[in-house]
């Protein structure tokens, strides 16, 4: 290991060890991610919550991007995964998809644009996610 | 003034600071960095410390150059580099600088050989616009166009900025900010670029363009030989101990 990725490896611990766990989550998925928000001194914790339409798996560099409806208007954020000013993330529901990056959701609206809840498959126990682990 | 140091670019990372901002890093390394000859008032005329980082095999050292870090009694170092200094910021040959040589939150100017990039057009060499993509314009979208008037001045004035020859030069980057420190790996991490390829030298000097911070180590961090005896000595015990412990048992 160079020490390049030494570098990237420490960095990812770092955030592992600091804070919340970073739970299994896959596109489709709809997630609420919690981000640190400074305003003027004070910091509070600001919920975006919407469908993960991709992840990039690349050691300190992943990140992973959730799409949401706001207001009539879609709008796409890119965290970066191991971000100190990512709080936690929570998964609200999985979502059922054939693809590793939804971007043909941006092309679309209300029903067409609905992804069917996954209630099989990896993971999942009775239709309740049991985490990879237990799936065997 | 004190002085610089040799290092050998790594390659780019990021690095998340406690407040949540990430930083792009350029990571410098300098491992068992060494005053290989000091220039002195007397001798030469002028004060300097002459620096080498890297390791040469013997056998591909000349004899003349075994002979001249045979002086300082050190290894043949692979590249080796001149730094200005004041009378009282000298050396002494043989002492080996440290990463905690800069501070974190200090200011540098780095130099490098900047990549080569070959006999390039007037458009990636200076920022020329070209021609146009269309409207008339026959196989020379990318050309330089007009470089000069007419028969008035009749030639081409000098220093016209041409295609030709691009990268593979000294650059040097001012006031850039020391993001962190790793004394044990010998590690500088510098935020934003710096010129040169991977595994290039890059020459690191206090910024001249900023006041230095206060505790900055003068005339530098030298790895104390002291200090390191008693370092070795528990780190080859345990090690020594182990093997016999195994036959030992056997």
């Amino acid at each position: 290991m160079n020490i390049i990725e030494q570098l990237n490896a420490e960095q990812v611990e770092k955030r592992l060890a600091a804070g919340e766990a970073i739970p299994e989550f896959s596109p489709g998925d709809t997630v609420r991610v919690r981000v640190k928000v400074v305003e003027g001194t004070r910091e509070r914790i600001q919920a975006f919550e919407g469908v993960c339409i991709g992840r990039k798996n690349a050691g300190v560099n992943s990140n992973f991007t959730v799409r949401k409806i706001s207001y009539g208007e879609g709008v796409e954020r890119v965290f970066p995964l191991y971000s100190p000013r990512i709080e936690g993330i929570d998964v609200v529901r999985r979502g059922k998809v054939r693809r590793a990056k939804l971007y043909y959701l941006r092309g679309r609206a209300g029903k067409s644009a609905r992804i069917v809840e996954r209630t099989t498959g990896r993971g999942m126990v009775n239709g309740r996610y049991v985490g990879d682990k237990t799936d065997a | 003034m004190r002085t610089g140091v040799i290092a050998k670019k790594l390659g780019m990372t990021r690095v998340w600071t406690d407040d949540g901002v990430h930083v792009p890093v350029t990571v410098l390394q300098m491992d068992g960095l060494q005053v290989t000859a000091v220039r002195t008032d007397e001798t030469d005329g002028y004060t300097a410390v002459q620096l080498g980082l890297g390791k040469r095999k013997v056998k591909h050292t000349s004899k003349a150059m075994r002979g001249h870090f045979a002086k300082a009694s050190v290894e043949p170092k692979r590249k080796l580099a001149e730094f200005r200094v004041s009378a009282d910021g000298l050396l002494n040959p043989g002492d080996e600088l440290q990463a905690d040589h800069f501070v974190a939150g200090q200011y540098v100017d780095a130099t490098g050989i900047s990549i080569g990039k070959g006999f390039a057009g007037a458009m990636k060499r200076h920022n020329f616009g070209g021609l146009r993509a269309s409207h008339g314009v026959s196989i020379s979208h990318r050309a330089h166009g007009s470089t000069g008037q007419c028969q008035d001045p009749g030639k081409v004035f000098k220093g016209k900025k041409m295609a030709g020859h691009m990268g593979a030069s000294q650059v040097t980057k001012q006031n850039l900010e020391v993001v962190l420190t790793d004394v044990d790996r010998g590690l500088v991490l510098v935020k934003g670029a710096i010129p040169g390829a991977k595994n290039g030298w890059v020459l690191l000097k206090d910024a001249v363009k900023k006041v230095a911070p206060e505790g900055l180590p003068f005339p530098g961090s030298i790895k104390a030989a002291v200090a390191d005896a008693p370092a070795e000595i528990p780190a080859e015990t345990p090690a020594e101990a182990a093997p016999e412990a195994v036959t030992d048992g056997e």
